[in-house]
Order: C-alpha cells, then sequence, then structure tokens
C-alpha cells in the first residue's frame, strides 16, 4: 500500500506517493532530487547522509521518509542562505577542511547543529559534535581546526569567496 | 510493500500491535537491518515515536517511569537520571553518535535485546523493570529476567514497551556503567559492566549490584556481589575478588572484535572499574557522565 503524504524539505513541501517501507534518505535523492544528501554505508555509521529534523541531526538512512510526515527536515541544499554560503561551509573552504567532499554535506549538518546550540566550542566539542561523521580521506585534523578557527560560525561571506 | 500507520493514541497503537503490526520509534536498528539486508522490514509497522503517553520521564513515589520512546540524547541530559540513576546516563551518552542518540529510544534498545547494548546492565543494577501493555492489561518484568537471548525478550507478540519503572535507590546508593571500547562514536561494546554500591552512614558497603554486557547471550548479573563486597574497603584484594567474579560468570563468543579469553578477562576489569566509580560517586567525588570520557577507562584515546 503506497502512502501519500506531503514532506516538508527546506522549507518546500513536497507531494509524495510512495512505497511507506523507504528510508528518507532514499526518498530525498531519488524522488525529490535532493542529492547533496550522499549515501555512504546506508548502515547508520557514516554519517553522509546526515539531515536535520526539526533542528537535530539525525541520519536519513535510519529513518523511513513517511515518519517524518509533519516534520522539518533540512538537508545541504538548505543550509546555503540564497547565495551566500554559511559560516561553517566557508570556513570549511577557507581552511582546507575538505578533500574529496563526499563526508562533507554531512558534517556541515553536524556542525551547523553544534554551532546553534553552542557558539563557541572547544575541539574537543567539536570532535564529539563530529563524531558521528567519518571522513574516509581521514582529514579531521583540518575540518576540526576549520570549524575552531575563530569567526567561524559567527561571520559570513559571499558563495564565491570561498572556491 | 509496507503497510504503515503513525498511531495518534496509545490505544490505537496496542490495537495496530494486537493485529500484528510492528512498532517502529527510531528506525536505528530496526531500518538499518532491513537496509543492509539482516532482517526484512517487517510487512506492517506503526509509528509510536510520536506518542505522548510514551514520551514523558515522571518521577512518581516509587522512582522514575521514564517512557519507552525517551532517547538517548534526551536521557543523558536528564538530570534526575544523571543525579540518582548514573549508571543509565552513563550509558545512554554511549550509545551510537550525536544523531543516533537523537532518535534512538530506551525502549527500543530494551527491546532490540543485544547482548551488547549499553542500557541492559545499568537498568539490572538499577533493579528496573520492564512495563509491557497490551489490549489485555498491564505487567512488569524485572530487567533481569526481561532478556531471553540475543534478539529474544519475555515480552508476548502483542505486548508493547510502554515505559521503564526504576525504583527510588537507598540513600547513600549510587552507581556507573563502564564499556570497553575501541573508538569513541558509533561503537558497540567490546565488554562492559554496571555497578551499584550502598554505602551505610559510615561510609561502608552494605549492599552491592554489577551487571555484565557482551559477554553473555543476554545481559548478566554476578552472582553474590554483594556477599563480594560487603564490609570490606575497595583495596586490591577486594577489587580482585569482584574481577574474578565477573570472570567467572562471563560466557563470551569469539568474533572479529575480540576472542572470548580477552572478553573474559576486560570484563573483569571493567566490573572493578564500575564499582570503583560506583563507590567514588557514592562518597561524594564528582566523576561526570559518561565515566569513559571523563576518566578515560575503558575508552579509546
Amino acid at each position: 500500500m503506497t502512502r501519500t503524504f506531503d514532506l516538508e524539505v527546506n522549507g518546500v513541501a513536497y507531494p509524495l506517493t510512495i512505497d511507506p517501507g523507504r528510508s528518507l534518505l532514499s526518498v530525498l535523492r531519488g524522488e525529490i532530487g535532493l542529492t547533496g544528501t550522499k549515501e555512504g554505508c546506508d548502515d547508520c555509521e557514516c554519517g553522509a547522509c546526515m539531515v536535520l529534523i526539526d533542528g537535530q541531526p539525525v541520519n536519513s538512512c535510519s529513518l523511513l521518509a513517511a515518519q517524518a510526515e509533519g516534520r522539518s527536515v533540512t538537508t545541504i541544499e538548505g543550509i546555503i542562505d540564497g547565495d551566500r554560503l554559511s559560516e561553517i561551509q566557508a570556513g570549511l573552504l577557507d581552511e582546507g577542511g575538505v578533500q574529496c567532499g563526499f563526508c562533507t554535506p554531512g558534517m556541515i549538518i553536524s556542525a551547523t547543529a553544534l554551532f546553534a546550540r553552542n557558539p563557541d566550542p572547544t575541539p574537543d566539542e567539536i570532535r564529539v559534535g563530529l563524531s558521528g561523521n567519518l571522513c574516509r580521506c581521514t582529514g579531521y585534523g583540518r575540518i576540526i581546526e576549520a570549524l575552531a578557527v575563530d569567526g567561524v560560525g559567527r561571520a559570513d561571506r559571499p558563495a564565491e569567496s570561498g572556491s | 510493500m509496507t503497510e504503515f500507520e503513525i498511531a495518534s493514541s496509545l490505544e490505537e497503537a496496542l490495537a495496530l500491535v494486537a493485529e500484528g503490526y510492528r512498532p517502529i520509534a527510531g528506525g536505528t536498528d530496526l531500518v538499518v537491518a532491513a537496509r543492509t539486508g539482516r532482517a526484512p522490514l517487517p510487512g506492517r509497522l506503526v509509528s509510536i515515536e510520536r506518542l505522548d503517553e510514551l514520551s514523558g520521564i515522571e518521577p512518581t513515589t516509587e522512582g522514575l517511569l521514564i517512557g519507552a520512546v525517551v532517547t538517548h540524547a534526551r536521557l543523558m541530559r536528564t538530570q534526575s537520571v544523571i543525579d540518582d540513576f548514573t549508571a543509565l546516563a552513563d550509558a545512554s551518552a554511549l550509545v551510537g553518535s550525536p544523531s543516533t542518540r537523537n532518535v534512538g529510544t530506551i525502549g527500543g534498545n530494551v527491546m532490540n535485546a543485544s547482548p551488547a547494548m549499553d542500557t541492559g546492565a545499568p537498568l539490572v543494577v538499577l533493579n528496573a523493570e520492564i512495563v509491557l501493555r497490551s489490549t489485555r492489561g498491564e505487567r512488569r518484568v524485572a530487567a533481569a529476567d526481561f532478556w531471553a537471548g540475543p534478539g529474544r525478550t519475555v515480552a508476548e507478540p502483542d505486548e508493547l514497551c510502554v515505559a521503564l519503572a526504576i525504583p527510588n535507590q537507598p540513600d547513600g546508593s549510587a552507581s556507573a556503567y563502564v564499556r570497553l571500547e575501541y573508538r569513541r562514536a558509533m561503537e558497540i561494546a567490546v565488554v562492559g559492566a554496571a555497578a551499584r554500591v550502598d554505602l551505610d552512614g559510615r561510609g561502608r558497603i552494605i549492599g552491592a549490584s554489577v551487571a555484565l554486557t557482551a559477554v553473555a547471550p543476554t545481559i548478566v548479573a554476578v552472582d553474590g556481589a554483594t556477599e563480594v563486597l560487603a564490609g570490606r574497603s575497595l583495596d586490591p584484594a577486594t577489587l580482585t575478588d569482584i574481577a574474578d567474579a565477573a570472570s567467572r560468570k562471563a560466557t563470551p563468543i569469539s568474533d572479529l572484535r575480540a576472542s572470548d579469553t580477552y572478553r573474559r578477562h576486560c570484563v573483569g576489569v571493567m566490573a572493578r572499574r564500575a564499582v570503583e566509580a560506583a563507590f567514588g560517586r557514592a562518597t561524594g567525588d564528582p566523576i561526570a557522565v559518561p565515566v569513559n570520557r571523563s576518566t578515560g577507562i575503558g575508552a579509546a584515546r
């Protein structure tokens, strides 16, 4: 039996008719076409599929899309503000906190939730906040350094400046 | 194709479970097992994570009643849990990562019945009861009697775990949970131990309980922990005795994470350290939650 409902993603209500056994990750990528959310392990281990649900980071591989009905989902595509990168996005680019980039959307989701709760985290608090995100390039040092730089999470700048 | 309902009341959820629907909350076990092919997604699912009736953390005259869909993230930050049922806060803070703790629930952890579950040993040493409800009524089962094997409990198919009931602990009592881990997040306990220590007014041990994680088909309690510890100071001989009692209770398997020999030895070490941490807390030593992070014992660097 399919289920028909609206899923709110990045402030937009997407009408869906889907098998309710499908994960949120599968629906975000396969139905809605928002492919910034990555499928890494599909085993709730790596954090590449992380999204915000009502502001809290959640692995979208481990939740059914139907369970997100009536919730507010934010993906990496919803983190950018118009043509301006978020402070966290710009900071990662400027400080070399991106290598292959596959883990980056999930890292940014985790960091966004962390900075919302704690605007001035210590490096240890950053490590805990990102502890559900694996980087197979093992670029953790630069990611944590980038997020620990003064100003990240507090200043914003145009999208062009980071590329 | 899956049939899926979002329950709007506990009564509706119980009626659907009686019809054969399986409950789903955080999804971190059920959905992931289906995605990775370990177990297919049940054909009929009822989502229960929004039910107010299952979301409370309520002090009662007997103790604390924790709703089944309370998340690990909420438990580890709830002051009454940190203050009075500290081992459960230790364990909740070690589960998964921030994102899994945000959705994973205590009821799900209990019903999934993994021998490596972090919250199980704390529930046993705190004498918690699992509150089960069905359309036929409600019953409570002691945590120590609840798990029947890996992935198996004594709950009937139509029974829903609605809450955990933890009795008030005696004055002078404190608890701790420690696990051996190879990494600091998204880890499953290699082995673990929870301890509760009860002190009299003069600081002497008058009661104790120790339970073990990932060394048997279920969480197991160490036999005679009170007899081993009561009236003794925590000197090396006492700690060796409780470690030996824990290792004797262990019947671990060998797998890619550890050999049976290593597990049997290390669970004794974890039991000793859990007793030391619980005793420290009972005597006013402010050992922060979780013990693994605040002291580094059992923890990956």
